[in-house]
């Protein structure tokens, strides 16, 4: 179906050579341990978690920059892959992605304008550079910039500007998928405003699917249509936002949740979970988030819990889909 | 850690190999030894002819070389052309002139170098900062030949408070070892300063501030370990060239130290005395980077625990 | 001798750094009290001098800044106090935490060493006595495995576990007040929750006062009694927590109020603050709001305002010539039904 996004079974595992004492042992790093979800056309899915939980990682498999240790990523019936070859670039032309540090996707030399054509001329060799020109002004009055930031450089622009030309940039091609990973978290909380509107203002006009990455809950309750909780390379919970922030069923979302700070509540209602994250080279056995649950049972530690839908809605939690696999007492 | 420093060791005898057939390649490939020990005009070509039957010289240069790993392998580097003992005896018997004046140079180079790095990068953009770092490029710009003369000039022949060249009084020492420290304390001045630039700006300096320790403290308990490393890494350089640093002094001063004797030698073509010489620079080199490796890991534990315990950030 | 009433006093706080060709102002003479054991939050985005107020006041800015103005604590002036005075004031008295904790801590010495050097510097602790104070104090900051950990390094710790070794160092000094600088910024949401958490907790403990610096208005506004609010090296508002998101008084805070994306109300389109923050070396004259104000009237060009009442409780101020304008009248709301972080702009 045109502009769908489905990605099935994602797994990217990556493995960390160690100089030991004397031989060298291997441990695999799995960054995306299974990941699946559906994106309807026109949709905004929205991804949060913290580090490590496979967030970044996602955002390139989704896109093709990396290849996946197993499981496909489609888009729009044609399914996206990981080789540059002819069909890697044709699929380029319709996905783009929009990065957190503005300053650093951003080429110092160049002026705005140019590098906001820059992808025009790749993909699109039959424009005339009157109609890049074109295009180059019509995007980048709709992000709200003016016509003589064009001449500028990119450290002649604050934050907010770079960042919104990074969306110009990639709004220039009227992709049909835009993946956003972090692209407001590094802006103060009036330039952020800004840049969400220009999102909201696009996504009304041109209608492209997107999938919003994020650590911060209050923005992607505000810009996404559904949305996935992440957790160690899995997705825990998934649902509108509504369901998912006011309703959270799994424990990880619900100290995430609790974690957002809000006005006019004491600080001690509170979920505070007990020890460090773990890391994603060393994978708990059965539910990856047991060792910090406060709510785990004995067979959460021995079972993976898989993610059940019903309706829109999906957890991933043995006490949410098994109530009577408790095995005995909390952990 | 026993598998690092084999590792090394292992390395360094390949660097070693290396050097010695890169040496004894380019030597021969140079010049004859034999134009230079005689004049061919005046010399009868059978005393030429027994000369070269006596050096090996006659065979072709795959079995010279052949030969001389062979005889290498049992420890005997050769003999010296012009002086009638082994090339490792003629060596060593000038070691110690050359190591009279290259210790004392590093001794002095180090402290003044750091001195004035350290308090250029503390008063950055000072007037003081600015007179220490221009001093500094004049003192590693300038080549060594012209600053060695130019020093004799003024000291030796228009004050003629220090002897112009010679072996036999302590003041002898003194211009050698004036001209080395300046150019080395110029490089070590301008990398101790900007490494303590880069430490000065990290965030656990102001940490160290904010916590109450004194000024002078935080110098030296938290900024001059962490800057130690790129300065231990110029330092493993030097101790590197202690040997070979000193040619173009010594011929000045004519100091007679292993400088002097190398460009005998090569001017000679006294191949296995330069042999011996190129070994025995190589060796420091090899040995004053193993140092430098593991002065790394007693500084700096972040590099003793590699891929160890990795944290997610 | 009764101690003053204030435990910190900062009056006419002036920060300018020298550049190359020019001076750039930086603090625009603050002034702010803080008393014993206050919870006091400043908030305010990047560039406006809220972490500089601090490092001014304690003397940790570097050569090319010129500091003016008063700081006094416990009635005592400290701008430009010896370099020993102010060794004993740093850590001793006032502490501070900073941002990423990660690189806060000197690679190079174990947890134990850094945290003996500020014992030892204000406790006189050494040796055995140090060591013992030393694991209190990390298994006080929620360490496990205190006596081990005091041998590791910072790079074998999390972002977290390095934030918790900040307090306990800052802690070591038993000081009066404690100044976190964006201490959690850097961390996940979890590990945030944890470090607030504990921050709350030492404080109420022992009854210091904490001064919480963020860009982040939600989470000051859930641990302090008071916020100031930053602009341009300026305080534009001053105010007891609780009116702050009830009664609002400057544009500028409701401002940013308005854009924070709900995360409990109904979703609706984020007012956004018209324009970008001006240059420290070139502000607009009179109010440097005044250029995105929405309530702008040629007066506010005139003169820089001062702060004045801004609604039923006293201690709550603004400095803005048109609070009359913005205010609505003072009906109390009832504390059931408060409305969650919307502004209200004409």
């Amino acid at each position: 179906m045109k502009g769908a996004l489905s990605a099935r079974e994602l797994k990217r595992y990556y493995t960390l050579r160690q100089r030991g004492s004397l031989f060298s042992t291997s441990k695999t790093l799995k960054a995306v341990d299974g990941l699946s979800f559906e994106v309807a056309p026109g949709e905004m899915f929205g991804l949060v978690g913290e580090s490590g939980s496979g967030k970044s990682t996602t955002a390139r498999l989704l896109l093709g920059q990396i290849p996946p240790t197993s499981g496909e990523v489609w888009f729009g019936g044609d399914k996206v892959g990981s080789k540059p070859d002819a069909n890697w670039r044709r699929m380029r032309k319709r996905m783009q992605m929009i990065y957190q540090d503005p300053l650093s996707a951003l080429d110092p030399r160049i002026v705005i304008a140019g590098q906001i054509e820059e992808p025009l001329i790749v993909h699109f060799p039959e424009f005339t550079p009157a109609d890049r020109r074109r295009r180059v002004a019509q995007v980048m009055a709709d992000v709200g910039l003016l016509s003589h930031h064009g001449d500028r450089y990119p450290h002649e622009l604050s934050g907010g500007q770079r960042q919104r030309v990074i969306i110009a940039r990639a709004l220039a091609m009227e992709p049909e998928l835009l993946v956003c990973d972090e692209p407001v978290s590094a802006l103060d909380v009036s330039v952020q405003a800004q840049v969400l509107n220009v999102f909201a203002d696009i996504r009304e006009r041109t209608g492209f699917t997107g999938v919003f990455i994020s650590h911060d809950l209050k923005v992607v309750r505000q810009v996404a249509d559904r949305v996935g909780v992440m957790y160690l390379g899995r997705i825990v919970e998934m649902g509108t936002p509504d369901e998912v922030f006011h309703r959270p069923a799994h424990p990880y979302t619900k100290a995430l949740v609790s974690a957002v700070p809000r006005t006019g509540r004491s600080a001690r209602s509170r979920i505070i979970l007990v020890g460090e994250p773990p890391n994603p080279v060393n994978v708990p056995s059965g539910c990856p988030f047991h060792t910090r649950c406060p709510e785990a049972r004995s067979g959460c530690r021995s079972l993976v819990p898989e993610l059940v839908a019903s309706g829109g809605r999906a957890v991933a939690c043995h006490l949410v889909n098994n109530p009577s696999f408790s095995g005995g007492e909390a952990a | 850690m026993l598998q690092f420093v084999l590792t090394r060791l292992l390395r360094a005898l390949v660097t070693l190999f290396i050097i010695i057939t890169f040496a004894f390649f380019v030597l021969r490939l140079a010049g004859d030894p034999a134009s230079r020990f005689f004049d061919p005009s005046q010399t009868p070509p059978e005393v030429i002819a027994a000369f070269r039957r006596q050096w090996g010289l006659d065979q072709p240069v795959w079995v010279q070389f052949y030969r001389y790993i062979i005889a290498v392998l049992h420890g005997d580097l050769g003999n010296s052309m012009r002086e009638n003992r082994s090339a490792v005896e003629t060596v060593l018997s000038k070691l110690p002139a050359t190591l009279e004046i290259m210790v004392p140079t590093l001794i002095i180079k180090t402290i003044l170098g750091i001195a004035a790095g350290v308090t250029a990068a503390l008063h950055r953009n000072s007037v003081f900062d600015r007179m220490i770092m221009s001093l500094s490029v004049l003192g590693f710009t300038v080549p060594t030949f012209v600053l060695a003369l130019v020093l004799a000039l003024i000291f030796a022949v228009q004050l003629r408070w220090l002897p112009s060249g010679g072996y036999s009084t302590v003041s002898h020492m003194i211009l050698p070892v004036a001209t080395l420290s300046i150019a080395g304390a110029a490089v070590i001045a301008r990398y101790t300063r900007s490494a303590m630039i880069e430490v000065l700006g990290r965030p656990f300096v102001r940490t160290a501030a904010a916590k109450g320790v004194r000024s002078s403290e935080v110098v030296t308990r938290h900024v001059l370990p962490n800057a130690a490393v790129p300065i231990v890494t110029i330092f493993g350089f030097m101790m590197g060239s202690l040997v070979g640093g000193s040619v173009i002094v010594e011929s000045v001063f004519s100091w007679p130290g292993i400088g002097r004797l190398l460009v005998a030698s090569v001017q000679a073509r006294d191949l296995a005395v330069v042999q011996v010489i190129l070994l025995l620079i190589g060796a420091l080199m090899v040995f004053s980077n193993l140092v430098v490796d593991l002065l790394y890991g007693l500084i700096d534990p972040r590099m003793r625990s590699r891929g160890g315990r990795a944290q997610a950030a | 001798m009764i101690a003053p009433a204030n435990l910190i006093e900062i009056r006419n706080l002036s920060v300018h750094f020298e550049g190359k060709r020019q001076f750039v102002r930086a603090l625009h003479g603050i002034d702010l009290t803080l008393k014993r054991g206050e919870a006091l939050g400043i908030v305010g985005e990047s560039g406006c001098g809220k972490s500089i107020t601090w490092m001014a006041a304690l003397g940790l800015l570097g050569s090319n800044a010129r500091v003016s103005g008063s700081a006094k604590l416990d009635g005592q002036e400290i701008l430009g106090a010896s370099d020993e005075k102010l060794s004993e004031i740093r850590g001793g008295r006032i502490a501070m935490i900073f941002q990423d904790p990660s690189s806060s801590l000197n690679p190079l010495h174990k947890i134990g060493w850094q945290l003996g050097e500020a014992l030892r510097l204000h406790q006189g602790l050494t040796g055995e006595a140090a060591r013992k104070e030393a694991e209190r104090l990390i298994d006080r900051v929620g360490i496990a495995n205190g006596r081990q950990r005091l041998g590791e390094y910072p790079h074998e710790f999390s972002g977290g576990m390095n934030q918790r070794v900040m307090i306990a160092m800052a802690l070591a000094g038993n000081p009066d007040l404690v100044v976190a600088d964006e201490p959690t910024t850097a961390l996940d949401a979890t590990i945030q929750a944890q470090i607030l958490d504990l921050l709350d907790d030492i404080r109420r403990e022992r009854g210091m006062a904490l001064v919480l610096i963020s860009h982040d208005l939600g989470m000051v506004s859930e641990m302090t009694e008071r916020v100031a609010v930053m602009y341009c090296g300026r305080i534009i508002e001053d105010t007891p927590t609780a009116d702050l998101f009830d009664h609002p008084a400057h544009p500028y805070t409701r401002g940013l109020i308005a854009a924070i994306p709900s995360f409990d109300g109904p979703r609706q389109r984020l007012a956004a603050i018209s324009g970008t923050v001006p240059p420290p070396a070139n502000l607009p004259p009179g109010c440097t709001f005044a250029p995105r104000c929405t309530i702008v009237d040629i007066g506010c060009k005139r003169a820089v305002p001062m702060m004045r009442p801004a609604g039923t409780d006293p201690r709550h101020r603004a400095a803005c010539e048109k609070l009359d304008a913005v205010l609505p009248t003072i009906t109390p709301v009832p504390t059931a039904a408060k409305p969650n972080a919307v502004g209200i702009m004409q």
